[in-house]
């Protein structure tokens, strides 16, 4: 089961026409995330990664080539098929966090299970409670949006985005928006996510960042230029190291 | 998505932004008041004119003789009308319940040093049938009183203000019109003014035979001014009208193809006219204050097209984590009819208000027309439903992808 491939992207294409030209964001990728992986996407803009991120979440459609997530082919999926699999298998954590304003956490948190007919307003409400332990914002619940720092938010949004137990989280630049101490604290919070067997593949363009995840795929013009397995660094360590080297230049 | 968490999402979206909700209601609540306004006062309006026409006898027929032309110049009233016809229409109306002629004479009315400037009505005794007058105190003059062209009279309550200003009991008094002294044997109960705002208590009655025979210029005068009927019912009325038509026709030898020589009206056709009038003036009235509501309607559209642009990242998030099209359309609807709803509902209260103080401020029957509001009720829901339907249509239409960096 550890190994089992819970997305498989083969020979994916992606092409958009601007005006006469035909731009080839992706241009045959091939690769596969199993479950219990921590993948960071990395790449320089118009590398063609927030495509590919696009279409790992079921937001968009490739041109040609196969994206298969947990045994469902998205080819042949309609729009709505679509917005249920986004619903049910997909975890979405954005940089500017996305949290509705003048919500507060809970509400916020408990979104994606509204749109899903199956789950009782009882139900939603312990998931959302046990998703927010899980960020350790249990008590900040009631607080809505402007009245938590930019990581707490951050935290909501990872809350989220776990609410519907999804087969992949799909952050996007999760970390863009925060400061160092911030991102650290964040990244710490994946770790976790991941040590308890979740799957996330994390985009960004920031390589220390990269360094807390297990594997890294590197895009460059449309295609695969690295995929490889790496040493995972410890963001916890991380964070203890950045707050010793704070107090030095402190002093 | 179920219904109860749709319109829980649309009522908490319009609780964010107070000010500009209730601005936007605002435009419904006026065009649905200002609608069952004008139709509840246009039905009041209507029910005046009939309760009128009926406290003048809705049965009741008047038989007046036609203008008559000679050469092209109209020659005034005619004199058609006489005392044959009277008889006639006595015997062989089947109906007519009551006839009653009308010879009418200006008169100075004294009374001691008071005076007061009237008209009598020589009418016989049915005449209080015909037209709804009820005795307040005394008795009405009797057919024997017709025959002997008795110098008597009763008289209206303006009337007894004017000559009896020391609250004297006019019962049983002699008044003096002219040269000939009448003794008030009857008061009538007041009826106040018609719609026409004629006093219908400035009336002196009196035998119509006594007028024929004594007062000058009324001397051996054959015809009347006009007749009064009554048929036995409302709805005899226009029966009643052709029959009468009939008889007089053949009692003034018109042959078939001859302009009749006189004229009948029924209380049906008059209040037909009054009540197209009062009609006409309604539905103007409502379909300036559907063009308000048209406004507001447009005012709705409009701040649902804000608010999709502005919410246009919620959508694209919304998008994301699963809300179908539908979702977002829904959502986008429910809002735009919780709008248009709510102002409908403030906007009936408001407009019922209005239209009972209106009524009660023209001393009008207080009417809330119950279908303005069962109509005003289903407009809003059209008018939230169409005027959300295009604003929610572009909302559904958005690429999340678009959607979520929009800035």
């Amino acid at each position: 089961m550890e190994n089992e491939a819970i997305i498989q992207i083969r020979d994916l294409h992606r092409e958009f026409v601007v005006g006469s030209e035909t731009v080839h964001a992706l241009n045959g990728i091939n690769f596969s995330i199993c479950r219990g992986e921590f993948v960071s996407i990395m790449g320089t803009s118009g590398s063609g990664k927030s495509t590919l991120l696009n279409i790992l979440g079921c937001l968009d459609k490739p041109s040609s080539g196969e994206y298969i997530i947990n045994g469902t082919s998205v080819n042949k999926l309609n729009i709505n098929q679509l917005s249920t699999l986004r619903n049910r298998q997909i975890g979405f954590v954005f940089q500017n966090y996305n949290l509705l304003a003048r919500t507060t956490a809970i509400d916020n948190v408990q979104l994606p299970l509204l749109y899903n007919s199956n789950i009782s307003a009882k139900e939603r409400k312990e998931r959302a409670i046990a998703a927010l332990e899980a960020v350790k914002l249990q008590g900040r619940m009631d607080h809505f949006p402007n009245q938590l720092s930019g990581g707490q938010q951050q935290r909501v949004a990872i809350a989220r985005a776990i609410v519907n137990d999804p087969v992949i989280i799909l952050a996007d630049e999760a970390t863009g928006n925060l400061d160092t101490r911030t991102s650290y604290e964040i990244m710490t919070l994946f770790q976790e996510l991941h040590s308890k067997g979740k799957t996330i593949a994390f985009v960004t363009h920031e390589p220390d960042i990269a360094t807390f995840t297990t594997r890294t795929i590197k895009l460059r013009d449309g295609q695969i230029v690295l995929d490889e397995n790496i040493q995972q660094q410890s963001a916890a360590e991380a964070l203890a190291e950045y707050e010793k080297n704070m107090k030095h230049t402190m002093i | 998505m179920n219904l109860l968490n749709l319109i829980k999402i649309s009522i908490t979206a319009l609780t964010r932004n107070k000010g500009r909700s209730f601005l936007t209601m605002l435009g419904i609540i006026i065009g649905i008041a200002s609608v069952i306004v004008m139709v509840s006062i246009g039905q009041s309006s209507t029910q005046n004119v009939r309760s009128e026409l009926s406290s003048m006898g809705s049965n009741m027929i008047m038989i007046m003789p036609a203008r008559s032309m000679r050469g092209g110049v109209d020659m005034g009233t005619g004199h058609s009308l006489n005392r044959k016809d009277l008889e006639t229409l006595e015997k062989s109306t089947k109906y007519g319940q009551h006839i009653s002629p009308m010879v009418s004479s200006g008169a100075q009315l004294v009374f001691g040093s008071n005076n007061h400037s009237g008209s009598l009505s020589g009418v016989s005794a049915s005449y209080l049938d015909i037209r709804k007058y009820k005795l307040g105190a005394g008795i009405m003059f009797t057919d024997n009183d017709l025959k002997t062209n008795a110098k008597v009279c009763v008289v209206g309550k303006t009337v007894v203000e004017k000559l009896f200003t020391n609250g004297e009991d006019p019962i049983g008094q002699t008044i003096r019109c002219g040269r000939v002294p009448l003794k008030i044997i009857g008061v009538l109960e007041s009826k106040g003014q018609n719609q026409m705002g004629q006093d219908q208590d400035d009336i002196v009655l009196v035998p119509y035979t006594t007028i024929m025979t004594r007062f000058a210029g009324n001397k051996s005068r054959d015809n009347f001014n006009m007749l009064f009927a009554s048929a036995t019912s409302e709805e005899e009325s226009e029966m009643a009208a052709t029959e009468i038509t009939y008889i007089l026709r053949s009692n003034h030898d018109i042959k078939a193809g001859q302009d009749d020589d006189f004229e009948i009206r029924t209380q049906e056709e008059l209040l037909s006219t009054m009540s197209e009038i009062t009609q006409v003036l309604t539905i103007l009235l409502t379909a300036i204050a559907a063009i308000s509501l048209l406004v507001g309607g447009i005012g709705l559209m409009n701040i649902m097209y804000v608010t999709v642009t502005e919410r246009t990242k919620e959508i694209g998030l919304r998008m994301a984590i699963g809300a179908k099209r539908k979702d977002v359309m829904l959502q986008f609807l429910s809002e735009s009819v919780i709008l248009s709803l709510i102002g409908g509902f403030i906007g009936i209260i408001i407009g019922v208000c209005l239209a009972l103080v209106a009524a009660s401020a023209l001393n009008w029957p207080k009417t809330v027309s119950q279908s303005a509001i069962g109509i005003s009720f289903l407009v809003c829901v059209a008018t939230g439903v169409f005027f959300g339907w295009y604003p929610a249509r572009k909302a559904a239409n958005m690429d999340p992808i678009t959607a979520l960096r929009y800035e």
